[in-house]
């Protein structure tokens, strides 16, 4: 959305439409929610083949200068000291209270050039939050508006990749990047990253030259069946995977100590903003748990969760996902979260029983 | 998309096919399909249960999100389609083929479209 609330168009909106996307506004942009394939099959293609999304929503905030390492640091609960070139690291960004932003992504170009990618719906919050918080010497820019982003996700996605990249400019490892790779005679970042629990890689590139990137892949796709790929599965996607969603497992009230986020948040490293109020909250009262409906029924997110008969919660997402079927995430109840409980989900009144099991619901075979 | 000539069709997109003025059975258009998107969930009344015209009566659900489905009719369910409670996909799939319930003793209806009046509600 741009300040006046107006929807925006990302750089394939043309591509979507010829292809017989059907487009929904989601976080201030038209995107489609599926192409005529629909949500299962698109799915499905990621899962077991490759699938190709337009993720030019989300935003990018680049930071340079000898101090951009400590605006981060503070910023972030995560460590980035120990982040190398080419590295690309998660974390949550918080407010003094602890509870989170976003979520974010930040890639390392060199000791004093990063660039963090930010979620779409968060991103004037957020820069507003990072200019206010920021100070020395870091030349800190929203320029998400002149990158769009592909993410290109499944276990063929690499063989795909392959047949316009030679094999030495593909990064090898899952969180590495090369900034500089052409792809389809199209520049980008290249970075083996993604929000499918796939292999994959997502590219960015100049605003202006992502439809002839998304054409090339394209063209290069079709031997491999490659699946044009929308929102709606992007979230069965995630959800099987259990990566969290800004809105509905973590915002500004929620802690990531709460919502099974801990493993990015260094508490033993002083300076970063909520540290004080995660430390001296102790405990965390809540947890994120993975939910499997026993009874018949869906949970979608923001259901109200029950152990007994007393309101433990809330659902967070929910869905019958393609993979793994009739599954959620909660909020629950810090002393509800032992796998193996049977919790009930109210579902538009009635109370259906759900078991509480492992996350991630899906992990890909290695 | 295709809608079938031999029945009529609700403005919320159920289709009734009448057996006699007092009987008929109702389904989704090959059209609320399409919108819907792939179905993974149908819940269905119970036989005996009364519906009444221009009231919820069942719910579909996709991967998306849960839509209600409106009767057409008012009148007593004589038969539901379980079979589709294991396969709601059917809905996707033949839409003029998976009916949703068999009502009798039809007192009362909303207006119905024929299938050139619901092609025209469909284009618009």
């Amino acid at each position: 959305m741009n300040e006046t609330g107006e929807p925006l168009k990302t750089p394939l909106y043309e591509r979507h439409v010829a292809h017989g996307g059907r487009i929904v506004p989601f976080a201030g942009y038209l995107l489609p929610v599926q192409y005529e394939a629909g949500v299962i099959r698109e799915h499905n293609a990621v899962r077991e083949n490759v699938g190709l999304f337009d993720v030019s929503h989300m935003g990018e905030v680049s930071f340079e200068g000898p101090d951009a390492l400590t605006a981060l640091q503070r910023l972030l609960c995560n460590d980035l000291a120990s982040l190398a070139d080419g590295r690309v690291r998660y974390s949550p960004m918080l407010n003094a209270q602890g509870g989170v932003i976003d979520d974010v992504l930040v890639y390392r170009f060199s000791p004093d050039k990063y660039l963090m990618v930010v979620n779409a719906a968060n991103r004037y919050k957020d820069v507003k939050h990072i200019l206010a918080e920021s100070a020395g010497d870091v030349r800190i820019a929203d320029v998400s508006d002149s990158y769009g982003q592909l993410a290109l996700q499944g276990p063929r996605a690499e063989a795909l990749l392959s047949t316009l990249v030679p094999a030495e400019r593909l990064p090898g490892r899952y969180y590495s990047f090369l900034p500089d790779v052409e792809v389809g005679g199209v520049r980008c970042l290249l970075s083996r990253t993604g929000y499918t629990g796939e292999d994959g890689f997502e590219l960015y590139a100049p605003a202006g030259q992502t439809p002839q990137l998304f054409d090339a892949l394209l063209a290069a796709g079709e031997p491999f069946g490659l699946q044009l790929c929308g929102l709606g599965c992007r979230d069965t996607l995630r959800l099987e995977a259990a990566m969290p969603l800004y809105s509905h497992e973590m915002d500004d009230g929620v802690t990531p100590l709460e919502t099974a986020l801990g493993r990015y948040v260094k508490l033993d490293r002083p300076g970063f903003i909520g540290r004080e109020a995660l430390l001296s909250a102790g405990a965390p009262k809540r947890a994120r748990v993975g939910l499997r409906m026993k009874g018949r029924g869906i949970a979608r997110a923001h259901y109200p969760v029950y152990a007994g008969e007393t309101l433990v919660g809330h659902t967070t997402s929910g869905t019958h996902c393609p993979t793994v079927g009739p599954v959620a995430m909660a909020l629950v109840e810090a002393a509800h979260q032992t796998v193996g409980e049977t919790l009930a989900v109210e579902i538009r009144g009635a109370r259906v029983e759900a078991e509480i099991v492992p996350l991630p619901f899906y992990t890909r075979r290695a | 998309m295709e809608i079938k000539t031999d029945r009529l069709y609700s403005e919320s997109h159920e289709w009734v096919l009448f057996e006699n003025d007092t009987t008929a059975t109702v389904g989704l258009s090959d059209f609320a399909q399409s919108e819907l998107g792939d179905l993974v969930f149908v819940n269905l009344p119970q036989v005996g249960d009364t519906v009444t015209a221009g009231e919820t009566f069942a719910d579909v659900e996709s991967v998306k999100a849960v839509s209600d489905v409106y009767s057409p009719v008012t009148g007593k369910v004589v038969a539901v389609n379980a079979t589709l409670l294991d396969a709601p996909q059917t809905i996707n799939e033949e839409p003029y083929e998976a009916w949703l319930v068999k009502v009798e003793g039809i007192t009362g209806k909303v207006a119905l479209m024929d299938a050139d009046a619901y092609r025209a509600l469909t284009e618009k």
